[in-house]
């Protein structure tokens, strides 16, 4: 879960890490008046969970509180890569010296959470990675002694950063992983980290993922996801705790279990055809999940035909079908679907299907090569 | 013969009241598998499908003399329960629970690695070492949730991060007469137990296994390091599939660690990386069997 750059940053300072003074507005006349109480100039940020907000257009400067509320008015409402901007954070404008690009992740392959920083900052951390390696630096934090001052300072003193920042930038970035540990980050990140014309360290940008495995006990942070920015669809998913992912094909697929259904979409395109979606029904495919499986792959108006992909093992093929034909009942359609069964009792359920006049395949590549025919 | 798991294994299911925890006990003893015991704090006396079930791993193995859990509990219990296997002084835990926090992982393979426990999963399937009908019934071990009806004795090791897309290799396998020698799913997770490598090592040594089939697929690159591995110390042939060449990046497929995130996360890199050192690798799961024959 991912959460916008007003909550990340507040959480950062829950923690020790200086923001920018600002406040949330959902309006053009509530932004006026938080610029007019903050004072001086001040900076109108779009709240969209997405990047390159800046080069769309949804970030802008206002010299006084009339102006605030005109650039509120025209980011308010703006689209920005298929996201509506509902909020904006009006902050007060940092005086900014220099930029520096500060993270924590975690570190895959050596199992551990990884500082990343960079004097580049501001830019895009991958384009840095590609283009100037030497720039950045890394630090591995093991969770038994956490990050420790001579880390931050092996960093602080690699970008050049003035001696007397360093004790600020430690407690920046302890602070920030004390963020990292307390909300079950996947990622927190500062970029711009500023460095101000008074010789101060400021978090002018945040952005904060959590990891969804742990929101079962951080009640406060699931309530932070905002639900105008999931899709009508994501939201339907989430509730029956299907895996889905809109894509841009025309092949809708359903699938159990996450692997199987990248390889599905993997071999719709290997024939030829274009997937619609991943969707992945998880272990045990009863009636219900599959009904809400299929709504949702139909409510993708490009969704041309339907490729069911089931492995039954535990699961049992016959109650799987009965659990497609119950759901075709309900929903009703015309879309042509293709059925592939296979394992426990694929036999019997493919009988099932067709008798019910569904078409039916036996291999994944059959399967793929009659969905592509149909769409 | 097999890797981790045969007819010496002595299982203990945490977890074994629960509805999946009770479900594949019984499947896994009618498969052959030697389960001792079970643990459900506050269950302990009652008995479920014949094996005694105790409050705690220790008192299990005071009593059973295991050398092997399968952890079956909810996420939020399930790092509490491999301290405890751990703890108990079990050496192979084999963790099946899908959803448990990534930190909580990073310091749950400290603690094991620390005691030199070895880990499979967590979300995983488990281990299966195909056996054959006999008079004493199946002579086959699984640990897990793997189908027994879709396996066959036979030499082709099966490594993989997917549940059902590894059965989907398997019955291709079994169908065209192909037998296996163990069948491990390491899991879907971005911090896991054991990895392509540590498998591959074991598969390279087992005299019973003679050729090896991965199943990969995006995020993380785990891939690129099995590739080193083979070039470097594999004399077995390896065929190869790689799941997730139309995944979109920065989008979680599913599974928790299956995200491109950066260049080295993607199919093709990782295909790419298994194609350089001579791994076969095939454009869909079905062909597996063609280049493993």
């Amino acid at each position: 879960m991912n959460l916008h750059e007003y909550q990340a940053k507040w959480l950062f300072a829950q923690h020790g890490v200086p923001i920018p003074k600002g406040k949330v507005a959902t309006t053009g006349s509530q932004a006026r008046s938080i610029a007019r109480e903050l004072g001086g100039r001040v900076v109108v940020k779009s709240q969209v969970l997405t990047g390159g907000r800046g080069k769309a257009g949804g970030v802008k400067l206002a010299n006084d509180p009339d102006e605030a509320e005109s650039i509120a008015n025209q980011i308010l409402g703006l689209d920005i890569k298929g996201y509506t901007v509902r909020k904006v954070l009006v902050d007060e404008a940092a005086n900014i010296r220099d930029e520096i690009y500060l993270a924590i992740l975690i570190d895959r392959s050596r199992r551990l959470p990884m500082m990343m920083a960079s004097a580049a900052g501001g830019m895009d951390i991958e384009q840095v990675a590609a283009e100037t390696p030497e720039k950045i630096f890394r630090i591995h934090i093991d969770p038994m002694i956490g990050l420790r001052s001579y880390q931050s300072t092996y960093v602080a003193s690699g970008m050049d950063l003035p001696p007397k920042l360093w004790r600020e930038f430690h407690i920046i970035t302890t602070g920030l992983f004390d963020a990292f540990r307390a909300v079950d980050a996947s990622l927190a990140e500062i970029n711009p980290l500023v460095v101000t014309g008074e010789n101060g360290l400021l978090a002018v940008d945040g952005k904060l993922s959590i990891d969804d495995n742990a929101l079962f006990r951080h009640p406060e942070l699931a309530e932070m996801r905002d639900v105008d920015e999931e899709t009508e669809s994501e939201r339907e998913a989430r509730q029956y705790g299907l895996s889905y992912i809109q894509l841009d094909g025309n092949i809708g697929c359903m699938v159990n279990g996450a692997g199987l259904a990248m390889a599905t979409m993997d071999v719709i395109k290997l024939y030829g055809g274009e997937p619609a979606n991943f969707l992945d029904i998880g272990g045990g495919a009863t009636t219900e999940s599959v009904t809400a499986a299929l709504r949702i792959i139909l409510a993708d108006a490009k969704v041309k035909a339907v490729l069911f992909n089931i492995f039954g093992g535990i699961v049992r093929g016959d109650e799987v079908a009965n659990g497609i034909v119950e759901a075709l009942k309900q929903i009703g359609s015309d879309i042509p679907m293709v059925v592939r069964l296979l394992g426990t009792n694929a036999e019997e359920g493919l009988q099932i299907l067709a008798d019910a006049n569904m078409a039916t395949a036996t291999t994944l590549t059959e399967a793929a090569q009659k969905a592509v025919a149909l769409a | 013969m097999s890797i981790l798991i045969d007819q010496n294994t002595r299982l203990l299911v945490h977890g074994i009241t629960g509805r999946q925890g009770m479900f594949h006990t019984e499947k896994m003893l009618a498969y052959g598998t030697n389960v001792v015991g079970g643990i459900t704090p506050g269950k302990g006396g009652q008995w479920v499908h014949g094996v005694p079930v105790f409050n705690t791993a220790q008192k299990a193995m005071e009593a059973t003399g295991a050398n092997c859990s399968m952890i079956s509990v909810p996420a939020r219990f399930a790092a509490d329960s491999m301290y405890e296997a751990a703890d108990a002084g079990i050496p192979l835990i084999i963790c099946l629970t899908e959803g448990i926090p990534v930190q909580d992982m990073i310091e749950v393979r400290a603690y094991l690695d620390r005691l030199g426990v070895r880990l499979v999963g967590p979300n995983c399937p488990g281990l299966i070492t195909p056996g054959k009908p006999g008079r004493a019934g199946m002579s086959g071990t699984k640990v897990g949730i793997t189908p027994g009806s879709i396996v066959m004795p036979g030499r082709a090791g099966i490594v993989s991060r997917s549940g059902t897309l590894t059965y989907e290799v398997i019955y291709a396998l079994t169908s065209r007469g192909i037998g296996q020698s163990t069948c491990i799913g390491i899991g879907g997770d971005p911090i896991i137990g054991s990895n392509f490598i540590d498998v591959l090592r074991m598969f390279e040594e087992d005299p019973e296994t003679d050729r090896v089939v991965i199943i990969g697929e995006i995020g993380g690159n785990d891939e690129q390091l099995a590739a080193a591995y083979i070039s470097k110390s594999m004399t077995k042939p390896v065929a190869a599939f790689i799941a997730g060449r139309t995944a979109p990046p920065g989008r979680r497929m599913g599974h928790a660690g299956a995200i491109v995130e950066g260049a080295s996360g993607t199919a093709e890199a990782k295909i790419e990386a298994l194609e350089a050192v001579g791994v076969k690798v095939a454009d869909h799961p079905e062909q597996i069997v063609e280049l493993i024959s």
